[in-house]
């Protein structure tokens, strides 16, 4: 390798760190990516640029079919649709991967001549490669639903098949790095490979497939590592890892802000997201979507309607200056802020009005209960600080709730819902929140005055 | 070369782990979206080793295939990222809708 492409490879990969870190950020993601992807510009120029480059033709066939594919599909991608796009993206990574092994094998009469640890990195590659691309393309299949969404197994026979998968995985690369050459294991490699990836990904339910497309995503990052290794490109090594170990931390971030754990995901089985729906006992731990600060800052400061809704949480904490403060600088961005005040909120009538005209707040900007319930289909964000009976859908939509028939706020015919409270703990009328297990409500747990002091930090950084 | 690779990869590990440190979950789909297009990088392996003198039909039609897969994974990628953050941008109206459609 010549000292420029070196070089040429060394801006790539800060280029690579840096757009990575802008990307970390609401203000500096476009550009954090567009300066990534000038660094993958970058490396690939200067990979051509090697001595003793060949196959002109065939490398720019193949460049151009990516393009042709790739573009299209990027572009034309609706939005809801997304998801799974970044599945196929990163599936076709994962068996670019796994095919370059495959030719390694070739070209090398089964790495007779290689260094052992050029063998074990590009089985490595091979095998992991090959469970992100069988794996991804049915987490794809799943959420364009080809394939049910529901978790599909086998049954008790799905853990013992899954390790027999990766103990015959295994055996065929031990087989190869111990000297045999037959082109049937480096096959038998790969194809356990792929049934392992569809084994793992199958038995998950849909909800749990962002989570298991950025497992994926670590991997393929971690097998581009492993070819590098083997191919002694610095390039390959740096960007893989970089990928591996983001993706990884990223996985985790995702699974705790879904209230789940990775070992749980992967084990399956569960957690199929909307079956979880209204089992209605209560006691039995459902799952949530916590929130922190800074998202729901960013939630509402794109939003271009909030509505407020104070309760008995906001009295409590003595929030309602926070609260009109927030409101002031997400007006400052043009966005409307709107309060819906229940007439039961809080412990007496108008108890709401009273602490909100204490702040300042503009009295137009108070609605009653039937002027917000026309409001909130219009709503991006509904903001519940402290309420929690007078929000409740059960008052509606279940005969048996102690509370039904008790007219509400319909929060929940908003875009999107973002809860204020302190703990899980029930209402004043002792009975569960449905709106809280909602999959469009996010929980934002803390002292009601706290959390908005820290909502409005993060506005202002924004 | 072995032991320099290791280096590299390990300290690479660390970088990766460093740059993600606080991230909002609203930024959690596309920064995903990002990594993914940057181990497209394996497109570079697919060059090498074709542009380094493949022979046989076999090797040379797997090998374009994963050079036009890494392509994909690449150009999609950066692209697909762009479009979703473009949601966050200032817009009008319908596109929110289109943004929290996106989201869930």
């Amino acid at each position: 390798m010549t000292t420029f492409v070196s070089i040429l490879y060394i801006i790539a990969f800060a280029l690579f760190i840096y757009g990575l870190m802008g990307l970390t950020g609401p203000r500096t993601a476009v550009r954090g990516n567009w300066i990534a992807a000038v660094g993958m510009a970058i490396a690939v120029i200067a990979t051509l640029l090697l001595p003793g480059m060949g196959n002109w033709w065939l490398i720019a066939l193949g460049i151009v079919l990516g393009t042709v594919v790739g573009v299209p599909a990027a572009r034309q991608v609706k939005m809801t649709a997304m998801p799974q796009m970044v599945a196929l993206f990163n599936g076709v990574g994962g068996g670019a991967v796994a095919l370059i092994a495959w030719v390694e094998f070739r070209t090398t009469d089964g790495y007779a001549h290689e260094p052992l640890y050029v063998a074990i990195a590009s089985l490595f590659a091979a095998i992991v490669g090959s469970v992100s691309f069988w794996g991804s393309n049915i987490a794809f299949g799943k959420l364009q639903e080809l394939i049910s969404g529901r978790p599909i197994s086998v049954g008790r026979l799905q853990q013992p098949l899954n390790v027999l998968l990766v103990v015959g995985a295994l055996a065929c690369a031990v087989a190869i790095a111990s000297g045999g050459g037959s082109e049937w294991l480096i096959i038998g490699v790969l194809v356990a490979s792929a049934f392992l990836g569809v084994m793992v990904v199958l038995p998950i339910g849909g909800a749990d497939m962002p989570v298991v497309i950025s497992l994926l995503n670590a991997f393929t990052g971690l097998s581009a590592a492993a070819m590098g290794l083997a191919l002694d490109n610095t390039a390959l090594i740096v960007a893989g890892m970089i990928v591996g170990a983001s993706g990884s931390i990223l996985t985790n971030l995702m699974a705790k802000a879904m209230n789940r754990s990775i070992p749980a995901i992967v084990a399956g089985g569960f957690g199929g997201g909307t079956a979880v729906a209204a089992g209605g006992g209560s006691g039995e731990q459902r799952p949530v979507r916590s929130t922190s600060a800074g998202d729901a800052a960013i939630q509402m400061a794109y939003a271009s309607k909030v509505m407020v809704v104070p309760g008995y949480g906001m009295a409590v904490a003595q929030a309602q200056h926070a609260v009109r403060e927030m409101a002031d600088l997400l007006e400052s961005k043009g966005i409307e802020v709107l309060y819906a005040i229940h007439p039961v909120a809080g412990r007496m009538p108008g108890h709401m009005n009273v602490l909100l005209a204490e702040a300042d707040v503009p009295y137009e900007s108070l609605k009653e209960m039937d002027e917000s319930n026309s409001q909130f289909p219009q709503t991006d964000v509904a903001l519940v600080i402290g309420a929690n009976d007078v929000t409740n859908p059960a008052a509606q939509s279940d005969p048996s709730s102690p509370i039904y028939g008790m007219p509400i706020l319909s929060v929940n015919s908003s875009r999107s819902v973002i809860v204020l409270k302190r703990s899980m703990s029930s209402g004043f009328a002792g009975i569960d929140n449905e709106l809280f297990y909602d999959p469009k409500t996010a929980m934002l747990f803390g002292d009601a005055k706290s959390s908005v002091a820290e909502i409005v930090e993060e506005l202002k950084a924004l | 070369m072995l032991v320099e690779s290791l280096a590299v990869l390990v300290l690479a590990g660390f970088v990766g782990f460093a740059v993600i440190s606080k991230v909002p979950n609203t930024l959690h789909t596309p920064l995903m979206s990002g990594t993914n297009a940057i181990h497209g990088i394996v497109l570079l392996g697919g060059l090498i080793v074709l542009g380094m003198g493949a022979d046989g039909v076999l090797n040379k039609i797997l090998l374009v295939i994963a050079i036009a897969f890494g392509t994909i994974n690449v150009v999609g990628g950066f692209l697909v990222t762009d479009r979703m953050l473009g949601m966050f941008k200032e817009k009008p109206k319908e596109q929110q809708d289109a943004a929290k459609e996106a989201k869930k």
